[in-house]
């Protein structure tokens, strides 16, 4: 057998003083890394396959564990770091392409973290959003440019199907297959109690969860799985996703090993098969093609649901937004390149792509010279973090926000991204029974209403000090944003000015 | 009555009901104080009044019910058994170990102290200092709850 050339990346530290033996890291630990030695009558760690999920950690009673980083070390090297060094060992010894979950972790810009937001001072007073109303309810779709009136002079009513948000903010697509059941039942209760929405990503819906359409947006991708006329009409409205911002240009690829029981009946394919969605839809080869999937659909439900098309952030997004409004969308989804992923190759996650800041700002802008931005609504998605992030888009231009990340986190998901391992230990990212259960609904759906409900008060709070009193004020309105740190260039593309400015 | 009840489909047996239930009822002063768990059961081998019965991928934690008609009370030789607001108590200055309830109670929810003479049952933790069990407040997936139903 060759020599072993990796390292382990983290160190399990147990304060023997501390641990009593209950062994309850062991009972958690999918990855299989503590065990019980009885020749030693103590717990021991195996280090190489700790994936620093943080599991044991959080349920050890006595708090005995810490995990740190491995400092064992190659010789350093700014150019040749060890990350470099070790998955050129990995492919040397494998030959296979590098997999990685979640969001790109690597240093590139936050623009979010280097834009401002004003507050009002002396001249325009600030609001307390506790003591006058102030309002976050939003509605994505397309809105009339005209006011119609009929031979009576009353006004018609000419407005398309809309999506009403209690607060801007969605939870992103994640598909059941990719997630858990429990993980979608979580999402899918929590958006009804927030009156908000859920999406079902690509792997269909599962029939315990058709109760919850009203606050589900169902989603058509390349792999057309679990798509049928129920389907459709069971959301309020659907979702054709072309990319995603993990991976733009890559397809999706459930392996057959997940692919089983209701993870497949509900994708409509044989249990065991692998589900391989396609890079392109292969009937979409133009803004032609999709405006016809556009209309396709809104003739499948009547008209009824608005259509949304999610692209991923890419360099020429601008016209692509252009086109997809042309082509009849009522909104359209952008992901940024941070967004995350249950499985996609690192070196694509890690460098395809453009901030989501830079993407939103452009299509806001050409929308706006196009005259069009009226024809649709825009969401935008791609490690939204927190409040402020919420804040910052919808001045940008956003009409409201995906959080996928931030929900998972809500939901326990410690970010050890590894969820192509598909042994997710809190039960989010995982299809094992033993490790499913480990999520319970009644207590992540809770989570999520806390933390959507938080952010929204935060945002009240915001919009607050900056004298508005309606989301609606703040859209777009790139005045109420300033910049730090940023060169001419980057400031033109978002359209905002410098702080001092 | 609250009471305790378990839900086999969120218990993940990790076992921690049971080492909450020891730590809850060991004499050490600062007993419900997470911190000192570690102090209290450091090299112990616990003896819970909660276990986790378990075979492949089933567990469930099973404590004492509180039957509305014991068997247990009805066959305590020494009175030490009563139902004081509807949770069975044990007197264990009067149980003389005879082992009769831990007999006849249908769901195996009693057994021995440690010292082997007397018996012991979970009583809701209303001899400790802990106000809600033990065992429900520290399940890390409500699969323990006290509630009425």
């Amino acid at each position: 057998m060759a020599i072993n050339y990796s390292i382990p990346e983290f160190e399990i530290v147990r304060n023997t003083d501390r641990c009593i033996g209950c062994r309850a890291c062991e009972r958690q630990c999918a990855n299989e890394v503590h065990y019980y030695d009885p020749d030693l009558g103590k717990m021991m760690a195996d280090d190489t396959k700790c994936v620093n999920c943080h599991r044991c950690v959080s349920i050890c009673p006595t708090r005995a564990l810490k995990i740190v980083k491995n400092n064992d070390t190659l010789r350093e090297n700014a150019n040749w770091t060890s990350e470099n060094i070790l998955e050129i060992y990995k492919q040397a010894a494998t030959g296979g392409v590098l997999l990685s979950s979640m969001g790109n972790p690597k240093p590139l810009p936050v623009y979010w973290d280097k834009i401002l937001i004003n507050a009002s001072q002396v001249t325009n007073p600030p609001i307390d959003p506790l003591r006058e109303p102030m309002e976050t309810k939003t509605f994505l779709g397309k809105k009339p440019e005209k006011i119609e009136r009929d031979k009576d002079g009353k006004i018609v009513n000419n407005l398309s199907s809309q999506l009403e948000l209690q607060v801007p903010i969605m939870f992103s697509a994640m598909s059941f297959g990719s997630i858990s059941k429990n993980a979608h039942e979580s999402l899918a209760r929590a958006a009804s109690e927030l009156g908000t929405y859920y999406n079902t990503g690509e792997g269909g819906l599962h029939k315990d969860f058709y109760q919850y359409g009203p606050n589900t947006i169902v989603q058509v991708a390349s792999g057309r799985f679990g798509v049928h006329k129920e389907y459709l009409e069971a959301g309020a409205a659907i979702e054709i996703k072309m990319g995603q911002g993990a991976k733009p240009g890559i397809g999706g690829h459930l392996p057959g090993t997940k692919s089983i029981g209701e993870v497949a009946s509900t994708r409509m394919i044989p249990e065991g098969s692998d589900a391989i969605s396609p890079a392109p839809h292969h009937d979409i080869y133009s803004i032609e093609d999709l405006r016809q999937l556009v209309y396709s659909l809104k003739e499948a439900t009547e008209y009824k649901k608005p259509i949304i098309v999610k692209i991923a952030a890419v360099h020429n997004v601008a016209a692509i937004a252009s086109g997809i409004a042309r082509g009849g969308a009522d909104i359209i989804a952008i992901d940024g390149f941070r967004g995350g992923t249950g499985a996609a190759p690192t070196r694509i996650r890690d460098n395809v792509g453009i901030p989501i800041e830079l993407a939103l700002a452009s299509v806001d802008e050409r929308l706006r010279q196009e005259g069009i931005r009226g024809q649709v609504s825009i969401v935008v998605g791609g490690s939204i973090r927190n409040s402020a992030d919420v804040v910052k888009a919808i001045a940008l231009g956003a009409d409201a926000v995906y959080i996928g990340s931030a929900a998972c986190i809500a939901m326990g998901c410690h970010q050890c991204r590894s969820c192509h391992m598909a042994k997710c230990n809190w039960g989010i990212a995982t299809q094992r029974p033993d490790l499913v259960k480990r999520l319970n609904p009644d207590i992540a759906s809770k989570n999520l209403v806390n933390l959507v409900s938080a952010w929204n008060h935060e945002i009240k709070e915001i919009m607050g000090g900056m004298g508005i009193n309606s989301i609606e004020s703040l859209k777009g309105n790139r005045l109420m944003l300033r910049g730090v740190g940023l060169t001419q260039k980057e400031l033109d593309i978002l359209g905002i000015k410098h702080a001092g400015e | 009555m609250k009471r305790i009840y378990v839900n086999e489909q969120w218990c993940l047996g990790c076992h921690l009901c049971e080492y909450n239930c020891a730590f809850a009822n060991t004499n050490s002063e600062n007993k419900c104080r997470e911190n000192d768990m570690a102090k209290a059961l450091k090299n112990k081998v616990i003896n819970p009044r909660i276990r986790i019965e378990e075979k492949d991928d089933i567990h469930f934690a099973v404590s004492c019910r509180h039957c509305e008609d014991p068997l247990c009370v009805k066959g305590c030789i020494a009175g030490a058994l009563s139902i004081v607001d509807g949770v069975i108590n044990i007197d264990q200055d009067k149980c003389v170990g005879c082992y009769t309830c831990i007999l006849s109670c249908p769901y195996g929810a009693i057994m021995p102290a440690d010292s082997g003479s007397v018996i012991q049952k979970c009583e809701l933790c209303t001899k400790n200092s802990c106000g809600e069990p033990a065992c429900v407040k520290g399940c890390p997936n409500n699969a323990i709850v006290f509630e009425e139903r």
